[in-house]
C-alpha cells in the first residue's frame, strides 16, 4: 500500500480499493446477467415513471431505478418517493405526437433550461389537480398533451 | 466393465491466464497420487499447453482426432505420465486441424476415455465461444477457476451463467492467486466477496506462489514434489475435497494480518472512520 493511500484511508478520504472493486463488480454483473443495456434500462425507466406519474406525484429529484443482484438473482429496484397521490389518474399518454410542429417548438426551449422545465412541471400539477383537469398539466391547455408527457422523463435524464 | 462411471469434470474460467491449465495438471497428478485413474483432456487444441505443464510435450504422437478417425487405438494416443502412471494425457488435436472438432466429437472422446478412468478432467479453452461450448457439452460437472480481479470474476460469472443454462452440475469454485496480505489490507477482493458475488461453493483457495512458475519451467507440477509448497498443498486439498474428503478451508488473509491492516481494522472497529 502506498503511504499516501494509507493516509487517505486513515483520514477517511478514500475507501479501500477492494470495496470499490466489489461495488463495481456488483453493478456490472447486474447488467451482464439481465442482458439489459443502459439504453433499454433508461427506456424502461422512462415508461415506468410515465405510468406511475399517472397515479401519484413523484419527487423526480429522488427517483432511483436500478438493477441489484444477490445470489445470482437480479432484481429491478425502483425507489420513487411519492409527494402525493393524484385525486384522479391522468389520462394515458399516446406515443407519437400528432403535431410534429409542436414538438419542434418546445424542443429547444427545454434543452436550453432543463431545471426550470422540471420545476415548472411539478408546480402546475398541483394546480391542475384542483379543477381535476384531465389535460397534461405541464403544458398550456392548447399544447398537445401527448408530447409533454413523453418529454417529462427527458428532462429527468438531463438533470 | 466399469461399475462406477468416471466423473467428467470441466475446468474453465472464461478469462485466459487465470490458471486453468495449471489447475488441471496439478489436480491430475494429485488425483493419480490418491490412486484415482485420471485422464486429462486438453480441449484447447488451438493453443494447447497442458502437455508442457506436465512435461509430456515430446511424447505426443497421436491425438484424439486420430482415435476418432480410427487411424490409431485409444491406448496409442493416451500419453502415460512416467512418475504417476495412473495419469494419462490426451490432446484433442493440434493447431493445424482447427476445424474438425464438433460437440459430438468432444463428447465421444470424453466418453471413450471415461470407460477406463475414475476422473476425466477437461482443460477448457478460454472464452465463451464454440471451443468452450464443445467442452462443456462433454462434461457433467465443472470447476470454475478465477482470481480476485474484477475482470476475471466478471468473465467467470458469464461462464457460470452458461454452465447453468447447459445443465452442468455441480459447479464449484477455485480461487487462484490470492495474496493474503493485500486482502487483509483491503487492496484485493476478499474470498467471501468473490464467493458471495458468484454464489458458488468454494472448492479451494490457492495463494499466489512463485513456485508455480518454477514448476512450469521444469514441466513438473507442484503436486508431483514431496516437499510441500503453499500452492501444491492447496491443489492436494482440492483433489481430496473433490473425492468427498472433508478438508477444512482456511482463509489465509484472516490468519495473519500485516501491521497496517491491524491498525486500520482497529480504527474501523472503534468506528472512527
Amino acid at each position: 500500500m502506498a503511504l499516501l493511500d494509507f493516509i487517505q484511508q486513515l483520514l477517511g478520504l478514500q475507501k479501500p480499493s477492494a470495496e470499490t472493486a466489489k461495488e463495481r463488480l456488483q453493478l456490472v454483473l447486474a447488467h451482464d446477467r439481465s442482458d439489459l443495456n443502459p439504453e433499454l434500462l433508461e427506456q424502461m425507466r422512462r415508461e415506468i415513471l410515465e405510468v406511475v406519474q399517472k397515479y401519484v406525484e413523484i419527487d423526480l429529484e429522488e427517483v432511483d431505478v436500478s438493477l441489484a443482484t444477490e445470489d445470482r438473482v437480479t432484481a429491478l429496484v425502483a425507489n420513487l418517493p411519492i409527494r402525493r397521490a393524484r385525486l384522479k389518474p391522468l389520462p394515458t399518454a399516446h406515443a407519437g405526437s400528432p403535431d410534429s410542429g409542436a414538438t419542434h417548438a418546445e424542443g429547444p426551449a427545454e434543452a436550453g433550461d432543463p431545471p426550470e422545465s422540471a420545476s415548472s412541471e411539478a408546480d402546475p400539477i398541483t394546480e391542475a389537480e384542483a379543477p381535476s383537469e384531465p389535460l397534461d398539466p405541464s403544458e398550456p391547455p392548447d399544447a398537445s398533451g401527448e408530447t409533454a408527457h413523453l418529454d417529462a422523463p427527458g428532462d429527468l435524464q438531463s438533470t | 466393465m466399469n461399475p462406477a462411471p468416471a466423473r467428467i469434470i470441466l475446468i474453465c474460467s472464461g478469462k485466459g491466464g487465470v490458471g486453468k491449465t495449471t489447475l488441471t495438471a496439478n489436480l491430475g497428478i494429485a488425483l493419480a497420487k490418491l490412486g484415482e485413474r485420471t485422464t486429462v483432456l486438453d480441449a484447447d487444441f488451438g493453443l494447447r499447453n497442458l502437455d508442457l505443464l506436465l512435461g509430456l510435450e515430446n511424447r505426443i504422437v497421436y491425438t484424439a482426432q486420430e482415435v476418432l478417425a480410427e487411424t490409431c487405438r485409444l491406448e496409442q494416443a493416451l500419453v502415460k505420465h512416467k512418475q504417476q502412471p495412473l495419469l494419462s494425457l490426451l490432446p484433442a488435436g493440434n493447431p493445424r486441424m482447427l476445424e474438425w472438432l464438433t460437440p459430438d466429437d468432444m463428447k465421444k472422446i470424453a466418453d471413450l476415455v471415461a470407460v477406463q478412468s475414475d476422473f476425466v478432467l477437461i482443460d477448457c479453452p478460454a472464452g465463451v465461444e464454440q471451443g468452450f461450448k464443445n467442452a462443456a457439452l462433454a462434461a457433467q460437472e465443472a470447476i470454475v477457476i478465477t482470481t480476485p480481479e474484477i475482470s476475471a470474476v466478471r468473465d467467470a460469472d458469464r461462464v457460470i451463467g452458461l454452465l447453468h443454462s447447459m445443465n452442468v452440475e455441480p459447479v464449484q469454485l477455485v480461487l487462484n492467486r490470492v495474496r493474503p496480505k493485500m486482502v487483509a489490507n483491503q487492496e484485493m477482493l476478499a474470498v467471501d466477496a468473490v464467493t458471495d458475488i458468484l454464489a458458488l461453493p468454494l472448492l479451494g483457495l490457492v495463494v499466489e506462489d512463485e513456485q508455480v512458475i518454477v514448476s512450469t519451467n521444469r514441466g513438473e507440477p507442484l503436486t508431483l514434489a514431496e516437499t510441500g509448497s503453499a500452492a501444491g498443498r492447496a491443489y492436494h486439498n482440492i483433489a481430496k475435497r473433490l473425492r468427498g474428503e472433508n478438508v477444512p478451508l482456511i482463509d489465509p488473509s484472516k490468519e495473519r494480518k500485516g501491521l497496517r491492516a491491524r491498525f486500520l481494522s482497529k480504527f474501523r472497529q472503534v468506528g472512527l472512520f
